[in-house]
């Protein structure tokens, strides 16, 4: 909502992505935007990140959160949950990326894309009728 | 990654289909390896796969890798084909000669039949081709489904069947904001169908649907679930143990029924009929349509998701006019020149590498089968765009003398009478349907012949 490019730095958290890969790329956000806004502006090197671009509808912005500060995250809606069950490496501590966020608590946090390796026997079947 | 030094030739990569599989291996690829060519070929004139023909109309938004897709074909080291058939128009050998690696990535174009007497009467369709017919697959146009009679029945329980439930229930003033294609929107307009039985072998522990498309279908207005509160005795202690996301379902399921039973009267009901399977269609008396189904009932072996339907002997028999058969889609063979496992219907390989045949790889539906949604498409694309990158790094992929590639094809294409849509002539035919959708109030109004694609993509 600002309209001046300057922001003060208490508008902004540090956070560290842990990619696939195991590298860590640490970043910047606005406090209120989404870790999906955060990943399209900073124009962060996670393939496939955020495919429905925000609207509930694919599950590839699946983060996994540290344990303190997955418990002080708003609720997760049954939408949300509903596209996690589709995600690969499902952990206690998922949650949907463009669903969450930033707050000032948050700054410093640590999340983790998991790793995307396909894995059939988890997938949601689209075709094919139980046989 | 090793970029490709000044004296290397730039690696030529194809990819035959232009669906989700296609777009994101073409994605990792490009984003990898900041040397190589990559080219998609595409059957028809317009690009997307299923994600035009086969995801409903209604959800707009699982369209929005669409715009990923349009970044990576519109870099210089991507080119498209469109309107361009591997198999006929140019074969997987000719590609071999002009490319250094070829990636088949079609998808499946086929449908598993049911195998039943009566399945060839007029009234009972493929999912495959009910969907393409709403969704404007161009080769599905003059469907013409009858929907005259109350009840339809759809066999499968998966998230398609859900789709053509879905599709075939909704009020109309909601299918009329979406792209659904006008002729379609027509028909349904004047649809009697006003109940949908959803109809599996097995039972609520083994739907094949996901949850949010449930969700979906209970949700839908004007229409209520009629679900049977006994199909679900005794799930609440079974589903103690199972994967959250399948106790999340079963307790969906669940609420619905009981809920149901305290319901309000809807003017629509779908409902789920559970372990039955489909033995004859039935003719009406004239014998020149389907005028029911009969379904043999089965019981379960063993449990979870392996449990397997067996006949009881006892038959039932429902009266209906539509019958969809939504049991799965089907890969196919499209060139000899292809290794193909034809019992399990895809392109046999190891991640994404087909098996003895060196320079050939495969993603999407062709290498793992028809299942998994669009993300599990994405995933197993980008392994085989690393199988690609390992290849070429390792010399297993022999990249050191130069491919004609794209120029190649052209001359070939050009003998042959071809004329290749590119995505730019992609681009003007979306301009005409974004244009005709806004005149009625729709994203997009589908051109469904590939003769006016062809002529607006030349304009
Ligand atoms: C009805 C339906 C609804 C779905 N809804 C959803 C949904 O809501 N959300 C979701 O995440 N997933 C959904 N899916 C799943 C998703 O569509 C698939 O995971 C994905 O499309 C598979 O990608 P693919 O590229 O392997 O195949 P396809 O999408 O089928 O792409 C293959 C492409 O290859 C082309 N082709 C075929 N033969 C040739 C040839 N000989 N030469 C050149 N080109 C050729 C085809 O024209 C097509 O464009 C749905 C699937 C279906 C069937
Ligand atoms: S971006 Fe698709 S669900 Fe978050």
């Amino acid at each position: 909502s600002s309209s001046t490019g300057t922001l003060r730095s208490e508008d902004k958290v540090t956070v560290h992505f842990i990619n696939r890969d195991g590298e860590n790329i640490t970043t910047e956000g606005k406090i209120g935007d989404s870790l999906l806004d955060v990943v399209v502006n900073k124009n962060l090197d996670i393939d496939g990140f955020g495919a429905c671009e925000g609207t509930l509808a694919c599950s590839t912005c699946h983060l996994i959160f540290d344990e303190n500060i997955f418990e002080q995250l708003d609720p997760v809606t049954d939408e949300e949950m509903d596209m996690l069950d589709l995600a690969y490496g499902l952990t206690e501590t998922s949650r949907l990326g463009c669903q969450i966020c930033l707050s000032k608590s948050m700054n410093g946090m640590t999340v983790s894309v998991p790793e995307g390796v396909a894995d059939v026997r988890q997938a949601a079947d689209m075709g094919s009728s139980p046989s | 990654q090793r970029l490709g030094s000044t004296a290397a030739p730039q690696p030529q990569v194809c990819i035959v289909g232009g669906g989700p599989a296609g777009f994101y291996t073409a994605q990792h690829l490009l984003r990898s390896h900041k040397g190589v060519q990559v080219d998609v070929f595409e059957k028809l004139p317009v690009p997307f796969g299923l994600v035009r023909f086969g995801v409903a109309p209604d959800h707009p938004e699982v369209k929005n890798v669409i715009n990923t897709f349009t970044q990576t074909a519109r870099q210089d080291r991507c080119g498209f084909y469109g309107n361009v058939t591997v198999g006929s128009d140019v074969t997987v050998e000719e590609l071999k000669q002009a490319y250094h690696a070829v990636i088949l990535s079609y998808g499946a174009e086929g449908s598993r039949s049911l195998g039943i007497p009566g399945e060839e009467l007029s009234g009972v369709h493929s999912a495959k081709d009910f969907v393409g017919w709403y969704n404007g697959v161009p080769g599905n146009k003059d469907l013409k489904p009858d929907l005259s009679a109350e009840t339809a029945v759809i066999l499968g329980q998966g998230n398609v069947a859900l789709d053509v439930a879905r599709i075939l229930l909704s009020p109309l003033e909601l299918l009329k904001k979406t792209d659904i294609t006008a002729g379609s929107l027509e028909a349904i307009a004047d649809s009697r169908v006003r109940r949908v039985l959803i109809v599996g072998r097995r039972g609520p522990l083994q739907v094949a649907c996901t949850i949010k498309e449930l969700r979906e279908m209970i949700n839908l207005p004007g229409t209520q679930p009629a679900l049977d509160p006994r199909d679900f005795q005794g799930l609440r202690e079974a589903v103690q143990d199972v994967p959250r996301p399948r106790k999340r379902l079963t307790e969906l399921l669940m609420k619905a029924a009981l809920e149901k039973a305290a319901g309000k009267e809807a003017e629509r009901e779908w409902s789920l009929r559970f372990l039955r399977s489909p033995t004859h269609i039935l003719p009406s008396p004239d014998r020149s349509r389907a005028a029911g189904i009969r379904l043999a009932v089965t019981r379960l072996e063993g449990s979870g998701e392996h449990a397997r339907a067996v006949l009881t002997g006892e038959v039932e028999e429902v009266e209906c006019g539509l019958i969809v058969s939504s049991i799965g889609y089907q890969s196919l063979p499209i060139d000899p020149a292809v290794p193909f496992d034809l019992r399990q219907a895809i392109i046999p390989n190891r991640m994404g590498r087909v098996q003895q045949a060196p320079g050939l790889y495969c993603s999407g539906w062709v290498k793992r089968g028809p299942a998994g949604v669009i993300a599990t498409t994405m995933n197993d694309s980008f392994d085989t765009a690393r199988s690609v990158l390992e290849d070429m790094e390792s010399g297993q992929l022999d990249t050191s003398t130069p491919r004609a590639g794209a120029c190649a094809l052209h001359t070939l294409l050009k003998q042959r009478g071809v004329t290749p849509v590119s995505f730019a002539g992609w681009e003007k035919i979306d301009a005409v349907e974004t244009a005709r959708g806004r005149e009625v109030g729709k994203p997009r109004e589908k051109l469904v012949d590939v003769r006016d694609m062809l002529k607006v993509a030349s304009l």
